[in-house]
Formats: C-alpha cells, sequence, structure tokens
C-alpha cells in the first residue's frame, strides 16, 4: 500500500466518523462518541508524555479537570461562546503543564509518578477550596448550557455537538502526527531509549522534558474542555483520582507509543466498563479487571501494534 | 388536490390549537405489562457501599413481580453504575433515558450526580423522583417541577433543631458551626428560616470550617468564648468528632445539637470516646435494626421477612436496606395511584399527591407531597447519646 494511499483511507475514515453516526447514532449514543474523542484527545497526551517522552505521569486526570474548568469558567462567568473557551483551555493547560514540567527534569521515573499522582490527588480538593469557590462553585460545581448548531444548520445540539469535537479532535490528531514526526518528536524518543546518547548528540534534555509536558498538558486539557462541553456540568467529583487511572488504562490498552492508540484507547475507557456490567451487574470491576488482563495477554503492546503486526502479516502474504 | 380542499386544510390547522387538549401526554417506557424504571448508584468506585440500596430496590422489584406487578404491569427495573461519577451518571441516565426509554428515574443516588442531570430531566420532562440525597434544593417544583427528593433535607433538620432549641431552652445563647458547602449551608438557612428575624438574637456565633481542613480545634475554642450555652453543628463524621473531644476537653458543655449525619456510632462517637458524647442530640427517622423498641414492630418485621427471602446475603445492619425499603414504598404507592394512566405528567402528578404510611419509618412520621410541598418526609424524632445508646425521647418534631 502506498502512502497517498493509505492517506486517502484515512481521510475516507475520517469522513465516516463524522457522517454514519450522524445518520444512525441516537443522541445517547452520539453523546458517548463525543466522549470518545474527548478521552482520545486526553490519551493522546498522555502518550505524549509517557509513550513517547518516557516520563510516568499519573496525573493527567488533573490537566484534563483543569481543562474542564477552564472552559466552564468562562462559559459560565464570562460568557465566552463555548468553541473560544479551547484555545484558552489549551493555553491554561500548557502554560500548567510547563510549570510541572520543570519539577519532572529533576524527578526521574517513579519519583514523577508519585509526584504527579499527588497532583491529581490534590486537584479535587483544590477545587472544593473556599478561595476559588466563587469561580468553580465549590463542590455543587457548575452545570453548562448545551450549545446549539450554529449558522442555522438542521443539526440538534448532540450531533452539532459531536461534530465539533470530531473536527478539534481531527486537527489536534494531525497535529500530533506532525509533532512527533518533527525534530521535537525525534528528539523525545531518542531521550527515551537512550538519554546518555542523546544528550551526547546535542538534544538538549531539560528544554524537551518540559516542553513535552506542556504538549502532553495541552492535548489533555483540550480533551477535558470538549468533555466539559458535552457532559454540560463540571463539579470536583468528576475529576477524582479514578480518572488519571482510567486515562492511563487507555493509554497502555491503545497502545503508548501510538497516535492511533489513542483512539482505540479511549472505546475501550468509554464502552468496555459498559459492556462489564452488561456481563453482571454485582462485579463489574472484577469483569473489568479481567477483559483488561485479556487484553495485556494477548496485546501486550497495546491495540495499536496488535493491529500494525496483523497489517504487516496481511501485507507480507500478499 | 382541489384549492377548497387545501384551503379547508388550512382552515383546520389553524383551528387545531383551540380544539386539543391543554397537555399533550406523553407516554415512555410502558406497555400493558410492563414499566421501565430506571436508576443509577455507586456500584463501584470509592462510595461502592451505597450500593446495598440499588441491590435492595432491584430485589423489592423482583418481590413485586412475583406477585404479579403493579395494576397488572410488571417493573423493569434498570440500575446502573455511576461509581459516583458525574460526568458518568450523564452518561448512564441518558442511555436510560434515551435507548432504554424509561418512563421515570427513581432514586438516583448523590448530590453531585443529581446535580449533573437535574437539569437535563427537566427539559426532557422526565420523573426524576425520591432521590438519594439530602440536600434541599430538589423541593423547587417552581423551577424544577419534573425533581423531587424524598429523605428530610439537612434543610428540614436544621429546623427541627431550632424549634427544639425554642422549647428546650428559651432565651439560650447559642453558636453554630457549620461545614463550608452545600450540606453545611442548607442546616443555616434552614435555621434561618424556622427562627426568622430572631436569629440573630438566638445565635450569637457562627463559624465555619472547609472539608480540606485539619482541625477545627480553634473554631471550638472561639465558640466555648463567645459564652454560648447551646451548639449546633453541621459536621462530618470526623470533625463532629474532634468537635465533641474538643469541648470536653476544654470544660465547655453546651446543649449541643449534632447532624445525623454524623449520628454514627463507630465513625463519631467511638473516635471521640463515647463518654465525652454523653447528652449530644441528634435526630433520626428510620427505624434502627438493632434498636430493641422494633424487636417485634410489625413495619420492621415486615423489613425483616423481605431481607430474609430476598436479600438472604444482605448486612441486616446495613442501614442503607432500610432507607431503601421506605424510599421505595413511594414509588410504588405514586405507581398504584397512576391506575392506568401511566404518563409522565400523571406519574409527576401522583408523586405530588402522596399521603401515606411507611412501615419502617419512626412512629408518627409519615410521607405527605403537595402540588406545592415536594419534601415527602418533613418529621424527624431527636434522640440522645446515653453513652451506650442512642435513645429516642420528645415527640416528632417537623419543619413546619
Amino acid at each position: 500500500m502506498t502512502q497517498s494511499n493509505s492517506r486517502f483511507l484515512l481521510i475516507l475514515f475520517v469522513v465516516a466518523a463524522a457522517v454514519v453516526p450522524l445518520v444512525f447514532a441516537s443522541g445517547y449514543q452520539l453523546f458517548q462518541l463525543t466522549l470518545v474523542v474527548a478521552y482520545a484527545l486526553s490519551v493522546l497526551g498522555k502518550n505524549l508524555v509517557t509513550g513517547y517522552g518516557g516520563q510516568v505521569s499519573l496525573g493527567q486526570g488533573a490537566f484534563y479537570a483543569v481543562g474542564a474548568y477552564t472552559a466552564a469558567i468562562l462559559m459560565e462567568h464570562f460568557n465566552v461562546p463555548y468553541w473560544a473557551t479551547l484555545p484558552v483551555a489549551a493555553v491554561v493547560t500548557g502554560m500548567v503543564g510547563l510549570a510541572l514540567g520543570l519539577p519532572a527534569l529533576r524527578l526521574g521515573g517513579l519519583y514523577l509518578a508519585l509526584v504527579t499522582f499527588a497532583m491529581a490527588v490534590a486537584v479535587p480538593q483544590l477545587l472544593k477550596y473556599k478561595l476559588f469557590e466563587n469561580w468553580t462553585g465549590g463542590v455543587q460545581g457548575i452545570v453548562l448550557n448545551k450549545p446549539d448548531a450554529p449558522f442555522g444548520l438542521p443539526l440538534d445540539p448532540d450531533q452539532w455537538v459531536y461534530l465539533f469535537t470530531l473536527s478539534v479532535g481531527v486537527v489536534l490528531f494531525v497535529a500530533a502526527t506532525n509533532l512527533v514526526r518533527s525534530r521535537i518528536g525525534l528528539a523525545l524518543m531518542a531521550i527515551r531509549d537512550q538519554p546518555l546518547a542523546a544528550e551526547a548528540m546535542g538534544v538538549e534534555l531539560s528544554r524537551y522534558k518540559t516542553l513535552t509536558f506542556g504538549f502532553g498538558a495541552l492535548f489533555t486539557g483540550v480533551g477535558g474542555a470538549l468533555g466539559a462541553i458535552a457532559v454540560g456540568f463540571v463539579s470536583p467529583d468528576s475529576f477524582s483520582i479514578a480518572l488519571s487511572l482510567t486515562l492511563f488504562v487507555g493509554m497502555v490498552i491503545g497502545g503508548a507509543s501510538s497516535i492511533s492508540g489513542a483512539v482505540y484507547g479511549a472505546l475501550f475507557i468509554v464502552f468496555v466498563p459498559n459492556l462489564a456490567e452488561e456481563i453482571s451487574k454485582a462485579i463489574p470491576g472484577a469483569i473489568f479487571g479481567v477483559i483488561l488482563i485479556l487484553f495485556m495477554f494477548f496485546a501486550p503492546g497495546g491495540i495499536a501494534s496488535l493491529l500494525s503486526a496483523q497489517m504487516r502479516r496481511f501485507r507480507a502474504a500478499r | 388536490m382541489k384549492r377548497r380542499t387545501v384551503l379547508a386544510g388550512i382552515g383546520a390547522g389553524l383551528a387545531m390549537p383551540h380544539i386539543r387538549p391543554a397537555e399533550a401526554a406523553t407516554v415512555v417506557g410502558v406497555t400493558k405489562t410492563e414499566i421501565k424504571i430506571g436508576h443509577t448508584i455507586p456500584y463501584s468506585g470509592n462510595a461502592s457501599s451505597y450500593g446495598v440500596i440499588g441491590k435492595s430496590h432491584s430485589a423489592y422489584f423482583k418481590m413485586i413481580n412475583d406477585q404479579g406487578g403493579i395494576n397488572g404491569r410488571k417493573v423493569n427495573f434498570i440500575s446502573l453504575d455511576d461509581a459516583y461519577n458525574p460526568a458518568k451518571t450523564v452518561e448512564q441516565v441518558r442511555r436510560l433515558v434515551e435507548q432504554d426509554k424509561v418512563a421515570l428515574l427513581f432514586n438516583v443516588l448523590g448530590t453531585p450526580t443529581n446535580s449533573a442531570i437535574h437539569r437535563y430531566v427537566n427539559q426532557r420532562k422526565v420523573p426524576h423522583l425520591f432521590l438519594s440525597t439530602g440536600a434541599d434544593k430538589w423541593a423547587n417544583p417552581k423551577d424544577f417541577p419534573w425533581t423531587i427528593g424524598w429523605q428530610p433535607s439537612y434543610h428540614t433538620e436544621g429546623q427541627i433543631y431550632a424549634r427544639y432549641i425554642q422549647q428546650a431552652k428559651p432565651g439560650a445563647k447559642a453558636a453554630l458551626i457549620y461545614q463550608n458547602d452545600d450540606f453545611g449551608k442548607d442546616y443555616l438557612n434552614g435555621l434561618k428560616d424556622a427562627l426568622k428575624d430572631d436569629f440573630n438574637k438566638v445565635f450569637i456565633k457562627v463559624l465555619t470550617y472547609e472539608a480540606t481542613d485539619a482541625t477545627i480545634d480553634s473554631q471550638v475554642v472561639s465558640l466555648k468564648e463567645s459564652g454560648a450555652d447551646t451548639l449546633v453543628s453541621a459536621c462530618i463524621p470526623k470533625f463532629s468528632a474532634q468537635l465533641i473531644r474538643k469541648a470536653y476537653d476544654i470544660g465547655w458543655k453546651p446543649l449541643h445539637c449534632m447532624s445525623n449525619v454524623s449520628a454514627s456510632v463507630g465513625a463519631t462517637i467511638n473516635p471521640a470516646g463515647p463518654e465525652k458524647a454523653v447528652g449530644v442530640i441528634s435526630s433520626q427517622y428510620l427505624k434502627d435494626h438493632s434498636d430493641p423498641d422494633w424487636k417485634n414492630d410489625a413495619g420492621m418485621n415486615e423489613w425483616r421477612a423481605f431481607m430474609a427471602k430476598y436479600i438472604p446475603e444482605g448486612d441486616i445492619n446495613d442501614a442503607g436496606y432500610v432507607f431503601a425499603y421506605g424510599a421505595v414504598q413511594s414509588m410504588v404507592q405514586t405507581l398504584k395511584q397512576c391506575g392506568d394512566d401511566l404518563s409522565r405528567e400523571n406519574i409527576m402528578k401522583q408523586a405530588a399527591n402522596l399521603k401515606h404510611e411507611v412501615g419502617v419509618l419512626l412512629p408518627g412520621i409519615s410521607v405527605s407531597t403537595g402540588p406545592t410541598d415536594f419534601h415527602p418526609i418533613k418529621q424527624m424524632q431527636l434522640t440522645r447519646w446515653t453513652g451506650t445508646t442512642w435513645e429516642r425521647f420528645g415527640g416528632v418534631l417537623a419543619s413546619s
């Protein structure tokens, strides 16, 4: 298959992802697919930090929360239209990521994992804190209005939010693909695989580590903002430590050092818990755990690597 | 088509709005043999201990179905896990409403989770009945006519303490400490509503704390120094335990009314020291399985028989089962009253037109609602810690 062929297939896939659900999916299914896109962006942010950058972050949920609250606060208190909150959420979470990327320079491996974990634990409580309560709504959270389709498009809010979220998602996925193929991406992977050699080659470790953290936070934050717009509600309980762990699961299951893996991971974390619940109401957690283990057993490198291995075999057979 | 027919058609179209009934009835999730009821609760995650309530409801509706259903209809009860995550609640409730097409939502658990769907269910006009949360905001029939709570709200409890203080200690100099959030503010507002202009006369000191604080010892000292002889506390167990211990240690012995959220022996009284809590007053509305007074009580025996037959593995000491058994009675009563008209409008109308007894509620406490009264339970009975147990005293007190 040639490069232009696969690009054509990709475009076809994106168009199908946009059109098919609009025609066939119910409002509820569209809502789920919207969440898939939001989570896919967040997992993508995590893939950049962990999969490409080799830095273990367990606190990606904190960036998701910052993005979600940035969007919610701008919409609620400043009457900013929903679409305009995304660039702000991107900048804010990117800055937070950069600021947190600084300690990431000094801490490696498990220590960084612990620090980011602490961040994810702290965020829900900080959101309830009195000083910010006027902005965050405290434990009550903030209820948001669902955006209507603009320009009199014949779409209901669910359809519009899905299309809007998907468009943003596609743009950011293309951006991420270019990013990992660029000098920055190559430098990142070099640092991940051979930090000493990379440094000797003139790659500035500190600069790239910080940058990764910033970019990772940015993607996750935009995902959070889109998620908040789709759900129409933010509160501290929405962003507990479980969210960070869910994103972590999405990353590993999807395939950590892969762009498309983020989509598989997001599909997994949105649909598999519901599937587990269908199988047994009494022990959904245990069922989910078993499915997780099965996946790790049969697709140890994540779904993305399983698929690309199949693809290679298919091509070799031809 | 002839022009005349077209004109007649237009004429009829214009006339239509006048001959249509004022309110079109919406019937969803109901067939001749079945009614679908939706529910979400945390079966997993931090708050999964509440899951017993959902388990109990499923078992209860199974019993109802074994007995032939309600007005000949079986109940199809769909209970989903939301892990106490509001985003997940939105997803699951949308599934229930849009995909499973339930007639109504019953007893959805949690304040943040219900907040997340509050506007959605009211826009969609889905009955959102007998919620499992004590916040007062569910009783707002003017702005949210499709939502109604069940248990006494924290606001109601605050009013009851105000009434008791007025009766038991006229001329009291009272102090209040509350957690600075929805939960605590409901008590503040309850006290203010009951006392009206007298609030500032009765309460000489009002302090708050944050749920994130490490300790409230300094607040307790200032409360004592204010010279108050009466105390109302709206705190979660951790802080109630600190409050009881610190007040005792610095020799302050006010008449102490404590939120029933903290009435747990295991979480509050034992950490504080059972002897230091003697005399603390709280309140109840449900019968307690371990209370010897209800050993041979008909209402509790009915519940025990249900537990033995349908949830034999359940922990009989878990008060969640008693709560669930009470709340589901209001649901069944509402559906019975609906008869064959199970439109969403009529379901809501009947939910706001209840007057019935519940065997697991304390004697004298009953469920009553009205078109402007969305507080199904408005009465509680006070209890006093004796050093070994909670002892009920006085009659049943009402909020209004």
